[in-house]
């Protein structure tokens, strides 16, 4: 993790939406043809990215839902993830 | 040896993909094109009005459906795209536009973006304009390049699709090269499976083994040297196959496709099937057909599989669900058939035969001219 990823204000890639699939009851990422199953903490960490929140502020924010434990590197390496599937521009800090 | 156990009966999966069909009419040709060739005289009065498809799009996604693909025929001869765009949105389904560009994509795209469309994928036929034009059967080319580069422009995923064949298999370096040119996200390169308008053309189609295999080396590369930048779609011609391929996932299991009459089917071919229920939408809700039709029963599971499924040898009953009904009717007359791509099928080596005696022609330059796909009832 370099002091670069913390200050990223990550934002999905266009044509890639957060989606409660109520039927299923879990959160999936679409894009097209296809979608990509969450887990709980990945959608809270997705839903907090509006481009605006830096990766150090969307771990603060978790990190005060779940009692302070410093989260941040378990952020950037959900990110790192979701960068790798093409789901997320690299280069989004705004 | 004892005859296999009965098959308990699996719950039926949620679906996830409604392709809805808008209408029939198309302003290409394409001689490969899947849909029925019975079609003639599609009127534009008898499509599905706006109200049922907007209920149907809310019905689908409290049936678990998440992906909706607008396609036809051409989706954008519909008026109502716009407002079908954003009743997609307010059901909560990812929707792609499947088009041919025609008519004005370009202009029309940022008005169907901002009614919530998601993702566009524009076919090309070639990456040459004239001979695209001419296996489109209308001019189009410039007319796709510009609203492909509209898509672009606007920030949405854009897929590109070809469809395959003898006339475009040699030039897929510069299909590449034009799609990645064009920013797309995907580019799907599908070899042509011969049904509907396809069967008719097959000799005219058919590529050689040769043409396959190089298509093949060529795509490895491509993908080797753009790596994440476009994903890359190569669907295998099947006829040069000995496995079947999983068609539609299984029947019933992940798609409902639905007409533009509003016929709901389980694969787009179905309708071809003789003796199938119709089930349309203007008569029960998505969920009762999906459920509890015997139109989407009917080749679920393994108990209406014959030999050689029933006892399959290798396992695949669940792999590839006894291949594709559709074919199998289409070359042994019985839709509950083993798929004849399987090579442990018995109508297999009059599938080879016919290929090798279509491969023979095609050696020797034989040739029919393309019969192109219409819909108006003055040709064929």
């Amino acid at each position: 993790m370099s002091a670069a990823d913390a200050t990223r204000r990550p934002t999905l890639a266009s044509g890639v939406r957060l989606h409660r699939d109520t039927v299923r009851e879990r959160d999936v990422l679409l894009f097209p043809e296809g979608a990509l199953v969450l887990n709980e903490t990945a959608a809270e960490v997705l839903a907090l990215c509006d481009g605006e929140r830096t990766v150090a502020q969307i771990a603060a924010v978790l990190s005060e839902r779940y009692g302070g434990a410093d989260l941040l590197a378990d952020v950037v390496e959900l990110l790192d993830g979701i960068v790798a599937e093409g789901l997320m521009d690299r280069d989004d800090d705004a | 040896m004892p005859d296999p156990a009965p098959t308990p009966a699996a719950p039926i999966p949620f679906p996830l993909l409604l392709v809805a069909e808008l209408s029939y009419v198309c302003p290409l040709h394409c001689p490969y094109c899947s849909n029925p060739t019975g079609i003639v005289g599609a009127r534009r009065s008898a499509e599905l009005p706006t109200a049922d498809w907007t209920r149907v799009f809310r019905e689908a996604s409290a049936l678990g459906v998440l992906q909706l693909a607008l396609t036809g025929g051409e989706p954008l001869l519909r008026r109502d795209l716009e407002e079908l765009c954003s009743a997609s949105r307010d059901a909560g389904l990812y929707s792609t536009l499947v088009t041919s560009a025609l008519p004005a994509l370009d202009t029309r795209v940022e008005a169907l973006r901002d009614a919530g469309l998601d993702h566009v994928q524009v076919s090309i036929q070639h990456a040459d304009r004239e001979r695209s034009d001419v296996i489109g059967g209308a001019v189009s080319f410039d007319a796709k390049l510009a609203a492909a580069r509209a898509v672009r422009e606007l920030g949405m995923p854009l897929t590109i699709n070809v469809v395959l064949h003898r006339d475009n298999l040699d030039d897929v370096d510069e299909i590449i090269e034009l799609a990645a040119g064009l920013g797309a996200r995907r580019l799907e390169l599908a070899n042509t499976q011969y049904h509907g308008w396809a069967a008719v053309n097959k000799q005219a189609l058919m590529p050689t083994r040769a043409q396959v295999e190089r298509g093949e080396r060529i795509v490895e590369a491509a993908r080797e040297r753009l790596g994440a930048r476009m994903e890359i779609l190569w669907v295998l011609p099947d006829h040069f196959e000995d496995l079947p391929k999983p068609c539609m996932g299984g029947w019933g299991s992940d798609a409902i496709i639905i007409d533009p009459t509003g016929r709901v089917l389980p694969c787009q071919s179905a309708a071809t099937l003789p003796g199938l229920p119709v089930e349309r939408v203007t008569d029960s809700s998505l969920e009762q057909v999906w459920f509890d039709s015997e139109l989407f029963n009917r080749y679920r599971g393994h108990a209406w599989m014959q030999e050689p499924c029933r006892s399959c040898p290798l396992g695949r009953q669940d792999v590839d669900h006894g291949g594709c009904r559709c074919q199998a009717f289409a070359l042994t007359g019985d839709a509950a058939a083993t798929d004849p791509v399987c090579h442990l099928s018995p109508h297999h080596a009059a599938l080879v035969a016919d290929r090798d005696r279509i491969l023979a022609a095609a050696e020797k330059n034989e040739r029919p001219p393309y019969r192109y796909r219409t819909t108006s009832a003055r040709q064929s």
